[in-house]
C-alpha cells in the first residue's frame, strides 16, 4: 500500500484551527474595544462582539493575542524550515495573478488538490502580511510610551489605531472570501480536519 | 477577585467555538467572588500581562511631551459619574492621610505640598476607551514625596484613595518614574473639582483610569490593593 500523503500536514491543520480560534476572539473583542471610542460614524452591534463590556473585551483581546502570536511564530518558523512557503507560495508572478484572477472571475479556475493557484498564493501571502501588520500596529496602540519607536513608525497613537483597524478590515475581507470559497467547494473542508490525501500518481483523485 | 461580567448565554454560544472553554459551571457571573472558568482564565492571562508589562517598563523611557499649542481645549471631563457629581473638597480642611509602609505618617496639608519643588509637564492622557487628550499638569514628583515621608521604596505597591470613593494602585517602579507627579495645577491654575481638586495623580506612563483624582489617602504596601475598575476586570498594570 502506498504511503498516505496528506493534502494538509498535521502541524498545518493544528495551526490553522488554533489561528481560527484566536482570530475570531481577537476580531470580536476588537470590535467591542472599537465601540468604546469609535472613530468612524458607526459601531459594531453588541451581538457581534465578544466580552460584553470594554473590560471583558480587553481581557479577551490580550489573552487571545498570545495564542495568535505564539501560533503565528510557529507557523512562520515551520513554513520556512519545512519549505512549505517555498513549495506552495512560489513562484508568484503578476502575470500569473492576472491570468488566474481573470479565470476565477469567469468561474473557469478549477480547484487543483494540493496546489495553490496564483490568486490563492497572493491572498495567503497578503493575509500573512496583514496579520503581521495587525500585531505590530496593535503593539503600538498598546504601548505608545514604552514602544515609542514603533508608535512613531506608524505616525503616532491615533494613526496606529487606524492602521490596526485597516489590518482587521483586510483580514475580515480575506475570511469572507475564504469561507465563501469553502462554501462553493465544500470538499476542501474535510481535508483541513483529517488531512485528506493527495491524488495518486496516475492522476486519479482518491477521496478520503 | 477580578470579574469580567460575562453573560452566560452569550458565552455559551461562543464556548462552542472556543471548545476548551465549554465546561461552564453553574456559577453566577454577577458575583466577582464566584468566578467561573472563563473568568479564571482571563484573570490568569491578565496577571501574566501585568508581569510582561512590568518587564517591558523602562524607568528611563519618558512619555512624549507636547507644545502648549497642542493642549486639548476645552479639557475633557471623564469619571464614572456626571461632571455635576464631582466631589467638592474644601482645600482648607483637606488632609492627605498616609498609610502603610511609610516612616512619617503625619497627614499633609495642601500648603505643605505647594511648598515642595514642582515638575511641570505637557503630556498626553490616553483613556482605556481609546481617546486621548493633551494637558498641562504641574505638581510634586511622587518619588520626591515618597522619599520625603520616608516610604519603603522597595515595597510593591502605592495605593490611592479618593474623596469620591474611587481607588487605584500602581507598581513602585512606575511610582518612582520622573514623570509621575502628585498634580496640584492643571492648565496653569489650581485643579478644579471636576479635574481632581485639590490633588490628583498624574502618571503619563499609564492609562487614564490609573490617574485618580481628589486624593485623600496614599499608602505604601506589599499587599495587592486592587482598584475600582481593576476589581471589575480592567487590567491592573495598564501601562502605556
Amino acid at each position: 500500500m502506498a504511503k498516505r500523503v496528506p493534502i494538509h500536514p498535521l502541524p498545518l491543520r493544528i495551526m490553522h484551527w488554533l489561528n481560527a480560534i484566536a482570530i475570531v476572539v481577537l476580531i470580536g473583542s476588537g470590535w467591542e474595544i472599537y465601540d468604546a471610542s469609535p472613530f468612524l460614524p458607526f459601531t459594531f452591534p453588541q451581538w457581534m462582539t465578544i466580552g460584553q463590556w470594554l473590560g471583558g473585551a480587553i481581557a479577551w483581546h490580550l489573552a487571545a493575542i498570545w495564542l495568535l502570536m505564539l501560533n503565528g511564530l510557529f507557523y512562520l518558523g515551520w513554513g520556512i524550515a519545512s519549505g512549505h512557503f517555498r513549495r506552495k507560495f512560489l513562484p508568484l508572478s503578476p502575470r500569473a495573478v492576472l491570468r488566474d484572477t481573470a479565470a476565477a472571475l469567469r468561474f473557469r479556475l478549477p480547484h487543483e488538490v494540493g496546489v495553490y493557484n496564483a490568486v490563492q498564493r497572493l491572498l495567503y501571502l497578503g493575509v500573512i502580511a496583514l496579520g503581521i501588520l495587525a500585531v505590530l500596529s496593535g503593539l503600538a496602540v498598546w504601548k505608545p510610551v514604552q514602544l515609542w519607536w514603533l508608535s512613531d513608525l506608524f505616525g503616532g497613537f491615533f494613526i496606529s489605531r487606524v492602521v490596526h483597524f485597516c489590518a482587521m478590515t483586510g483580514i475580515v475581507l480575506f475570511i469572507a472570501v475564504h469561507v465563501l470559497l469553502v462554501a462553493l467547494v465544500p470538499r476542501v473542508l474535510p481535508a483541513m480536519i483529517t488531512g485528506g490525501r493527495l491524488p495518486e500518481p496516475d492522476g486519479r483523485e482518491v477521496r478520503p | 477577585m477580578k470579574s469580567f461580567g460575562l453573560d452566560r448565554r452569550k458565552l455559551l454560544g461562543r464556548a462552542l467555538a472556543l471548545g476548551a472553554l465549554g465546561s461552564l459551571s453553574g456559577c453566577d457571573f454577577d458575583h466577582p467572588n464566584h468566578p467561573d472558568l472563563a473568568d479564571r482564565f482571563l484573570r490568569a492571562m491578565s496577571d501574566w500581562n501585568d508581569e510582561v508589562q512590568a518587564a517591558l517598563f523602562d524607568p528611563r523611557t519618558l512619555a512624549p511631551t507636547f507644545k502648549p499649542s497642542q493642549i486639548t481645549r476645552p479639557p475633557r471631563f471623564n469619571a464614572f459619574y456626571d461632571i455635576s457629581q464631582a466631589p467638592q473638597v474644601d482645600a482648607a480642611t483637606w488632609r492627605l492621610a498616609l498609610t502603610g509602609r511609610i516612616g512619617d505618617k503625619r497627614p499633609w496639608r495642601i500648603g505643605q505640598l505647594r511648598a515642595m519643588p514642582r515638575e511641570s509637564q505637557i503630556t498626553r492622557l490616553i483613556c482605556v476607551e481609546g481617546w486621548r487628550v493633551v494637558g498641562q499638569w504641574s505638581g510634586v514628583p511622587l518619588h520626591h514625596f515618597l522619599r520625603k515621608v520616608n516610604a519603603d521604596l522597595r515595597a510593591r505597591y502605592v495605593s490611592i484613595h479618593c474623596a469620591d470613593g474611587y481607588f487605584s494602585s500602581i507598581d513602585m517602579a512606575s511610582a518612582l518614574h520622573p514623570q509621575t507627579i502628585l498634580a496640584l495645577d492643571f492648565l496653569g491654575a489650581p485643579l478644579t473639582a471636576p479635574f481632581g481638586a485639590p490633588l490628583r495623580l498624574r502618571i503619563p506612563t499609564k492609562l487614564g483610569f490609573k490617574n485618580p483624582k481628589s486624593i485623600v489617602a496614599l499608602g505604601v504596601t506589599n499587599t495587592y490593593p486592587g482598584g475600582y475598575w481593576e476589581n471589575q476586570g480592567y487590567n491592573w498594570f495598564s501601562g502605556s
